[in-house]
């Protein structure tokens, strides 16, 4: 990993995930999003969505006991909660876009100050991998994105504008990183929660456009 | 096995569209043809129609489908292969590129050699595009890559203070899919996820091509009310044979983060 300060990758999965309300319908991206069905909610009673018309998913399915027929976006065989249900591609789709998802949770290489992002074609890149995250960012009522708050070299992911081709634009309303919880303001982003071992001169310095402290700071809430 | 459309000793009221191999069910499938494959990660992929379109042989071939695929281990018949048999002359589809920046898919090298053209298409834009192939709709306005570099030079348009994106329906020649269960008027089930895009790519083509997890069943075994996809979209009928003759979805091996 490029950096172990702060939250781990679980950690920062828990703190999105407390986000999630009853009653939501949720879908998870590939990567340390798929990390928040891990998370031990207690009574918050909601629902996963899946791309391929999968709806209400449960666990990753015990060894030697999964249908090889069930898996979520990430292709993992998951098993079925009791009340799940099954539609097709277009009409999955049609959920998204009608505004039936109320959070998507994404992974990013780049998130902007005024919350734009960039998670499907790298520099340089012919081509790229789209999958559903452009439908899903242009209509699922919020957009929490989940990445390491700077790269391998060191370099600030929440920036002031993306330098990758974005995904969407002005969506993200949240970002959870391994050094706190943040806000796109549209000048800079309002850090909410700090991670443990993290100082606001160390995250300033690490983060593009002007930051600005939440007035009740307090540190990253993480469940279970 | 029942093989073949021919004489029946039930009452049947409609002619069975059971062929006898899967390479008799895609014989006739022409160079320049445009092909859909249904399936998503491993559930609903017709491998066993993809690897006799290999032997087949036809060339400049458009397919269509979620992604070339490749990523996944162990690889199953996928577009990728049909690129690196010479067959491929452009994919439409949601990745050419993995999810995972370290993953490297076999069709990435093709496209940019420029030996395939690649049209990369959001998912639910491209499901959609199909759907409304089948259902009619020869353009539709969505909100999805707005803003991005895939709308960039394309013909926008505000609706209701809001700007969507216009795109085209895709039809195809031919969709290769796959189910758990059929009648030999082609009435289909699908187990779980293997429904994915499979409806709506068979109602997108002319000649839609099943294999079938199960023995193919009489007309009327399946309750109208439980039909998935209406056999009025489906053309021909093979079922799968066991391993190793036929291929069947394998748990896929978590590899290193």
């Amino acid at each position: 990993m490029s950096d172990t300060k702060g939250l781990n990758r679980q950690q920062m999965a828990d703190r999105m995930a407390l986000e999630f309300r009853d009653g939501w319908i949720v879908n998870l991206g590939v990567g340390i999003p798929t990390m928040c069905s891990n998370t031990d909610l207690g009574d918050v009673d909601f629902t996963y969505h899946s791309e391929n018309g999968i709806i209400g998913y449960g666990p990753v399915a015990a060894a030697g006991e999964e249908d090889l027929n069930l898996v979520n976006a990430g292709g993992q065989n998951v098993t079925m909660k009791p009340g799940g249900s099954v539609v097709h591609h277009a009409d999955s789709f049609a959920i998204i876009r009608g505004g039936h998802i109320d959070a998507t949770v994404m992974g990013a290489y780049e998130v902007s100050m005024t919350g734009d992002f960039a998670n499907w074609k790298l520099k340089g890149q012919k081509g790229g991998g789209i999958g559903g995250a452009m439908d899903l960012a242009a209509c699922a009522k919020r957009v929490f994105i989940i990445l390491e708050h700077v790269t391998r070299k060191n370099e600030p992911r929440l920036v002031t504008a993306c330098a990758l081709p974005v995904t969407a634009r002005g969506v993200v309303t949240l970002v959870s990183t391994n050094y706190g919880l943040f806000e796109p303001t549209g000048t800079g982003f309002l850090l909410r929660e700090i991670a443990p071992g993290l100082t606001v001169d160390e995250i300033r310095a690490t983060t593009g456009g002007i930051l600005t402290v939440a007035d009740n700071l307090r540190t990253v809430r993480l469940a279970g | 096995m029942q093989t073949g459309g021919g004489p029946c000793d039930t009452k049947m009221a409609l002619k069975s569209k059971q062929v006898g191999s899967f390479r008799e069910a895609i014989a006739d499938i022409p160079d320049g043809s445009t092909i859909g494959f249904g399936g998503f990660a491993m559930p609903g992929v017709a491998f066993n129609l993809i690897k006799a379109l290999l032997e087949q042989g036809a060339k400049r071939l458009t397919l269509v489908g979620n992604t070339t695929g490749g990523a996944a281990v162990p690889r199953m018949p996928d577009m990728g292969m049909l690129v690196e048999n010479g067959q491929v002359a452009k994919v439409i589809c949601a990745f050419t590129a993995a999810t995972r920046p370290t993953d490297v898919l076999p069709f990435t090298k093709y496209y940019e050699s420029g030996e395939c053209e690649a049209e990369l298409v959001p998912q639910g834009t491209l499901a959609e595009r199909l759907r409304a192939a089948g259902a009619g709709i020869p353009a539709f306005y969505t909100p999805t890559a707005v803003g991005t570099e895939l709308a960039e030079g394309r013909e926008t348009r505000v609706i209701n203070g809001r700007e969507y994106l216009l795109e085209y329906a895709l039809p195809l020649d031919y969709a290769f899919i796959r189910a758990v269960r059929a009648d030999t008027f082609g009435n289909l089930q699908f187990h779980r996820a293997q429904r994915n895009f499979n409806p709506v790519m068979a109602m997108a083509a002319r000649t839609t091509i099943v294999e079938v997890d199960e023995p193919i069943v009489p007309v009327g075994e399946i309750d109208p009310d439980q039909v998935h996809c209406s056999g009025i979209f489906v053309k021909r009928l093979i079922q799968v044979p066991p391993e190793p003759e036929g291929i069947w979805p394998t748990r896929r091996q978590e590899r290193r983060r």
